[in-house]
Formats: structure tokens, C-alpha cells, sequence
């Protein structure tokens, strides 16, 4: 009963391009499934587009209104281009860590190789646009204005590392969070097992159940405020230089 | 002969190999799935597909079909907010209209109602006036008949009892007298108390 047997990633079709390994997997599966899920969702929602929305419009609309809040808080207006990229970054996220609650599912974003890639796509974008909005004045993000000279040799370095730490961080926060709380999940079920299966003691058996019931719960929550931790980083981040001005 | 395998390789090789016991161990490649940098590759490809498929799908269809319909509605209800409010002032201002008009009725009633009663008292005092100078005229013309029939039936007083005298004379003192001579007679006395 290895905890971490869940995480593997297993191969349902070979496919190979230019001799690198592209095949499709659990994981390329249950990302599909959770982008169709969303679309299907929303879609679905969305179709009749009611002035007095029934119960699944209202459910797209509180979505929908949820993001759009959290955008809104941090960009403001200005920062609504991005509205699409944090809707589908908080959809995706959101989706694959809820998707990963069910048993024998596959949890796309307990894979440091996803978050990893999720977390550069955020960090490429605040680069890219802060050149292309500030030009070489994207530079002033590591050295606020108003400061006394001497604390620009301390906080220059500082910013700079802090920066640089932002996709580790965006990236280990949530995977972390999604392997540790499975892999308990998993050791608590493998104990309430164990323990069911040791004559006498296996009346115990009911203390690792009714704590994995608990885990459980927590694990929905976890899904849940990740997926929008995620999110509103990536909104923070943006915000850094969708600003009028840098570095203030 | 024992021989391990993979648990998925575990059946072909049994097949492979008849006669040797197999036994399907777990795969453990030692450490975690997350670190085996061969599948990154895949994983990282496929995501990329699914994400974009998926921003694709959000920017360009649901969006705008969401965000539209909760801004047509938005626009909706502060459409009829505006149409409330601008219904609103109207009924204030026909509100007040009405107010007005019925405060100069009001005004215009009771300055009928004035003018009439000025009127009315007017006509009032010249019709009593009229009929009281009316009512003293037939006043006077009948004192002055009952005067005049006082007067008269003073004389008539004085011939009755002229009469009467003459009577009582002829029949106390057998004096043949008429009431002609009484009353010279009694001008002459009337006359002589009228001297002193």
C-alpha cells in the first residue's frame, strides 16, 4: 500500500514527437476531463442566458461574479484583459483538485511538472506584459521609488530574490498542499485496513475512519482555497505591473 | 523458480514464462512519481492542450456569454431604475399640480362664495330697506285715518252728547232746547274759559 502509488503517472497511449515522450496519460486524461467538465458546466449554464436566471445560470453567474470580484480587487478595471487567464488558471485549478477528491481519480495538479508549468505561464505573463507596458522601467519593480540610497543595497537584492521565488513558491504551495493531502488521506484509509483486519484491535479501526472523514473535509476546503490562492497570487502578481506606474 | 515483476509486466511474463512463479510486486522506482522527470514532458504538452483549449473556450464563447448576460441585466434593471425615477417625478409634479389646482379652486370658491354674500346682503338691505319704507308709508297713511277717525268720532262725541244734553234739558226742565243752541252755548263757555 504505497501512499504514493496514487501519483503515478501511467501511460494509456504511446505517443512520441521529434523522440520526446509525449504520450497520453492519466494525467492528459484527467486534464481534458476537467476542462471539458468546466466548458460542459458553463456551457450548459450559460445556454439560455435568462434575464431571471434559474438555479444553473445563478450557479455560472456566482462563479463567474466570484472571479470577476477577485480581478476587479486587485487590477481593478484596468486589469480585466486578464479576466479570461485567472478565470481559466482558477477553473483549471479548481476542477483538477476537486476532481482529485474522488477515489481512484487522478489528481492532474499534485504534479510539481503542472503547477510547475501553470506557475511560469503566470510569471511569463507578468514579465512579458511589464516590458511591453513599462519597457525598461519594469526594472523599477525591484527598486520602489522614495527610498533612503543606502536601503537600495538591501532592498534591491531582497526584491529581486523575492521575484525570482514567486513561481517556486506559486508552484510547490499547491502541489504540495494536493501529494501531502492525498498521500494522508491515503495512509489514513491504509490504517483503518490495517487495523480492520487485526482481530481484536480492529474496533480501532473506527478512529483512523472517523479522522479520515475529517481529512476528508479539510481536503475539500484544501481544493478549494489553493485553487483561489492560486488564482489571486497570479491576480497580485499582474497587478505589480499592470499599474500606471511601477515601483510605488 | 521465483521471479519478480512490475505489476503490469507481471501477466505477460507469466505468459512469457510458464512454469516459474511470478509474483506482481508494486513499482517502486524509489521516491515520487512527481520527480520522474521522463514524464514531464507529457504532462507538460497535454496541459498545454487542455489550457488552451480551455482559455479558448472561456475568452472567445463563455465569457461573453455570461459576462453578457449579467451586464443585460444590469443594464436592465438600472433602465427601469431610471424609468422608475423619471415616473416618479412625474407624479410629483402632476402631485403638485394637483395641489395647486385645487388650492386656487379653493381660493377662487371661496372668493365666489364672498362676492355672492356681498351681493346677497346688498340686495338684502336695499329689499328691506325698500320694504321697510314701505311698510312705514301704509304706517302713516293709517295713523293719519285713525286721526282721522278719532277726530270724527270726537265730533260725533260731542253732537251725541250735545244730543243727549238737549235731551236731559227737555226732559228735566221742560225747556225746549236743541242740541244748535247748546253747543252756541257751549262755544260761548268754551270761549269765556278759554279768556280766563
Amino acid at each position: 500500500m504505497d501512499p504514493l502509488h496514487q501519483f503515478n503517472i501511467e501511460r494509456y497511449g504511446e505517443f512520441h514527437l521529434f523522440g520526446v515522450d509525449l504520450s497520453f496519460t492519466n494525467s492528459s486524461f484527467f486534464a481534458l476531463l476537467a476542462v471539458a467538465l468546466v466548458v460542459g458546466f458553463l456551457g450548459f449554464g450559460s445556454r439560455k442566458r435568462a434575464l431571471v436566471p434559474g438555479r444553473m445560470q445563478s450557479l455560472t453567474e456566482l462563479f463567474y461574479e466570484f472571479v470577476a470580484q477577485m480581478v476587479r480587487s486587485t487590477m481593478g478595471q484596468e486589469g480585466f484583459k486578464f479576466f479570461p487567464l485567472i478565470f481559466s488558471i482558477f477553473a483549471f485549478v479548481l476542477t483538477s483538485n476537486l476532481l482529485g477528491m474522488f477515489p481512484y481519480f487522478f489528481t492532474v495538479t499534485s504534479h510539481i511538472a503542472v503547477t510547475g508549468a501553470l506557475s511560469l505561464m503566470v510569471i511569463s505573463v507578468v514579465v512579458i506584459y511589464g516590458f511591453l507596458k513599462h519597457g525598461f522601467k519594469f526594472f523599477k519593480l525591484f527598486a520602489p521609488s522614495g527610498l533612503p540610497l543606502a536601503l537600495y543595497f538591501v532592498i534591491v537584492p531582497i526584491e529581486i530574490i523575492s521575484f525570482l521565488a514567486r513561481p517556486f513558491s506559486l508552484a510547490i504551495r499547491l502541489f504540495a498542499n494536493m501529494m501531502a493531502g492525498h498521500a494522508l488521506m491515503k495512509v489514513f484509509a491504509s490504517f483503518v485496513i490495517m487495523l480492520g483486519s487485526a482481530g481484536a484491535f480492529s474496533v480501532l479501526a473506527i478512529l483512523p475512519f472517523l479522522t479520515n472523514t475529517a481529512v476528508v473535509g479539510l481536503e475539500f476546503l484544501i481544493a478549494f482555497l489553493q485553487a483561489y490562492v492560486f488564482a489571486l497570487l497570479s491576480c497580485i502578481y499582474l497587478s505589480d505591473v499592470s499599474a500606471e506606474h511601477i515601483g510605488h | 523458480m521465483i521471479v519478480f515483476f512490475d505489476t503490469g509486466k507481471a501477466a505477460e511474463h507469466a505468459v512469457e514464462a510458464p512454469g516459474k512463479i511470478v509474483v506482481a510486486v508494486e513499482h517502486t522506482s524509489g521516491g515520487m512519481p512527481q520527480l520522474d522527470f521522463s514524464t514531464f514532458p507529457s504532462q507538460i504538452f497535454w496541459l498545454a492542450i487542455a489550457f488552451v483549449l480551455l482559455y479558448l473556450a472561456l475568452d472567445r464563447y463563455l465569457i461573453p456569454r455570461i459576462g453578457g448576460a449579467i451586464e443585460e441585466r444590469k443594464d436592465r434593471i438600472a433602465d427601469d431604475l431610471d424609468m422608475a425615477a423619471r415616473k416618479k417625478a412625474e407624479a410629483d409634479a402632476a402631485m403638485l399640480a394637483y395641489d395647486k389646482n385645487l388650492a386656487d379652486a379653493r381660493a377662487k370658491a371661496s372668493f365666489i362664495a364672498a362676492e355672492n354674500r356681498a351681493a346677497l346682503d346688498e340686495q338684502l338691505a336695499k329689499e328691506t330697506a325698500t320694504q321697510e319704507a314701505e311698510l312705514d308709508k301704509s304706517a302713516a297713511k293709517a295713523e293719519k285715518q285713525i286721526a282721522k277717525a278719532r277726530a270724527e268720532a270726537m265730533k260725533h262725541v260731542e253732537e251725541i252728547a250735545l244730543d243727549v244734553a238737549a235731551d236731559m234739558v227737555t226732559a228735566l226742565g221742560n225747556i225746549k232746547t236743541d242740541p244748535k243752541k247748546l253747543q252756541k252755548a257751549l262755544d260761548t263757555a268754551r270761549a269765556g274759559s278759554a279768556a280766563l
